[in-house]
């Protein structure tokens, strides 16, 4: 019997239309189906780059690998200020132009013009060429028609978003929609003290996105984060969430909270008390000043805990009540495999104290992530065993139902407009 | 030898010099490289010691604290470090999490 209430059709599975058939994870481990998502996702939707903050000045730059698009992107402060996005190609005999060391590493820096390693050709930060070694050797070559790929490139609210698709189906904030942007006003400028976590997961991108975007795992998985004295009672009573939203690709889960310093000494980790700080963040948030946007705690929980904006295709904004937030970004590598990004921001600490809860806090983070992410290998490969081939979702699993039909009707609206591909990706 | 720390936490200078570490990555590293008897005696070492720590690391600006300050504040980040160990595990590492990996790529100081 659950605890909180739902809507009228019984489930959130049934108010959003959801089906309640057992699903099929064969999307997770078809090479075929990657390569089609590849095409007709990654290709096509708007992906979050990056913050605005990680491009200071004029002639700030990082470059940004989507393996799955088998791309790198170039994203830059141009000399007018303006935010642009290039592919990372030198125009003369297509080296990657911007890299250090490694070429298939992601790099960072401040520059004036970037200049290509191989033979020198050199471009403004607007994407003009204006330098080729020995130019007059060159046959008929009008610069003027040898600038940088440009990149379909937008920002809201500070996020950097670019999109691969030679003409957007939608701009970026059509593509959000009302859902998402009604956190507009949200203080995303201010916390920005950034930690950057990455690591490589042996699993599609989507049973990670799952693994974060239902609760039904945590009192089990990370039971042992808590003392008993919490976990037992958690597991017993399981997890409820007060509130789902479904918006077009989009899904939000938002979350009930907890008071950590009202609960017994036996119920939370002493490293907690010593440093009033967890994995939801400091027991004391700082002061932000503004009014927090209509879109955020849409249940108007006391205490609240989280918002997780699960954006499509790869991109999670999860803000928590104490008045931090974190991204995550899923950037599949192969049908089996995916690059696992989480970045922190906090209100930069001004003191000691508020430094180490917010170590606290990362710390705390880290062992969650780790545990999430080990987990997912050992589901990837009894996936690809296709000896179960149907899995049941409860309640809870809302969101997991709806990321994979999103990921299906995208595939299917790409195929449907290719004629000559049947929906296996083969050509027919 | 010349101390590390501060000198009102001479008794924590025995371990300073294997945990007062600048980076996440350090001390992760040096949390699964030690023993759990050896992260026992530092925790409980330190944490009697965290409250007046922090005070002490607090009367300094973070962009302009005195060495042995900043010392004291990467302890105090180990001692984040071995919590999980300690309160949680009953070994180094995260139980069950065979090879997976989540490095921290860029973090704020001091």
């Amino acid at each position: 019997m659950s605890r909180l209430p739902k809507p009228p059709e019984g489930s959130w599975t049934q108010h959003y239309g959801l089906g309640t058939a057992p699903v099929s994870y064969e999307d997770s481990i078809s090479p075929e189906f990657h390569a089609l998502e590849a095409e007709a996702v990654f290709k096509r939707a708007w992906l979050n780059v990056g913050r605005i903050e990680q491009l200071p000045r004029k002639g700030s730059y990082f470059t940004k690998e989507i393996t799955v698009a088998n791309t790198s992107v170039i994203v830059v402060r141009d000399q007018q200020g303006e935010i642009r996005a290039f592919h990372n190609v030198c125009r003369h005999r297509g080296n990657k132009l911007v890299w250090n060391d490694f070429p298939r590493d992601e790099t960072s820096g401040v520059c004036r013009q970037f200049v290509c390693k191989y033979h020198g050709w050199r471009y403004d930060l607007d994407g003009a060429l204006n330098f080729v070694q020995q130019e007059e050797e060159f046959f008929d070559l009008d610069k003027a028609q040898f600038g940088l790929v440009p990149v379909h490139c937008d920002l809201w609210e500070g996020f950097i978003f670019v999109n691969l698709a030679k003409e957007p189906a939608q701009s970026l904030k059509a593509f959000l929609g009302p859902m998402v942007t009604a956190l507009e006003g949200y203080p995303f400028d201010q916390m920005t003290e950034r930690w950057f976590y990455r690591g490589p997961v042996g699993a599609n991108w989507k049973l990670y996105m799952d693994a974060f975007q239902e609760f039904y795992h945590a009192p089990v998985l990370h039971a042992r984060q808590s003392p008993p004295d919490w976990s037992v009672p958690a597991q017993n009573a399981g997890f409820e969430a007060p509130y789902y939203k479904i918006e077009g690709p989009h899904r939000v889960v938002s979350t009930a909270g907890i008071r950590p310093w009202e609960l017994g000494e036996n119920q939370r980790k002493p490293m907690e008390a010593v440093t009033r700080s967890g994995l939801f963040g400091p027991w004391d948030k700082p002061e932000l000043g503004v009014e927090m946007p209509p879109g955020l705690n849409p249940s108007r929980a006391n205490p609240w805990g989280l918002d997780s904006f699960q954006i499509w295709p790869n991109f999670v904004i999860l803000i928590w009540g104490q008045h931090w937030y974190l991204t995550y970004h899923y950037w599949p590598t192969a049908y089996n495999s995916h690059m696992f990004e989480g970045t922190l921001y906090f209100v930069p600490a001004k003191t000691a104290r508020e430094r180490i809860a917010h170590e606290m806090a990362a710390v705390s983070f880290k062992e969650f992530g780790l545990q999430d992410a080990n987990t997912l290998e050992a589901t990837q490969t009894m996936l690809e065993s296709r000896v179960v081939t149907e899995f049941p979702l409860m309640d809870q699993e809302v969101l997991c139902r709806h990321l994979h039909k999103v990921a299906a009707e995208w595939v299917n609206d790409y195929v449907a407009g290719q004629p000559g591909l049947n929906n296996e990706g083969v050509r027919v | 030898m010349e101390s590390m720390l501060p000198e009102a936490f001479a008794d924590l200078e025995p371990f300073a010099s294997k945990w007062s570490l600048a980076t996440e990555g350090e001390r992760y590293a040096e949390r699964m490289a030690t023993t759990m008897p050896e992260i026992q005696a530092f925790y409980d070492a330190v944490v009697p010691r965290a409250e007046e720590a922090i005070a002490y690391c607090d009367k300094y600006p973070l962009d302009d604290m005195p060495d042995d300050a900043l010392h004291l504040l990467h302890l105090l980040y180990s001692m984040v470090q071995v919590s999980f160990p300690v309160e949680c595990w009953g070994q180094p590492k995260i139980p069950d999490t065979g090879a997976a990996a989540l490095d921290l790529i860029s973090e704020p100081g001091p």
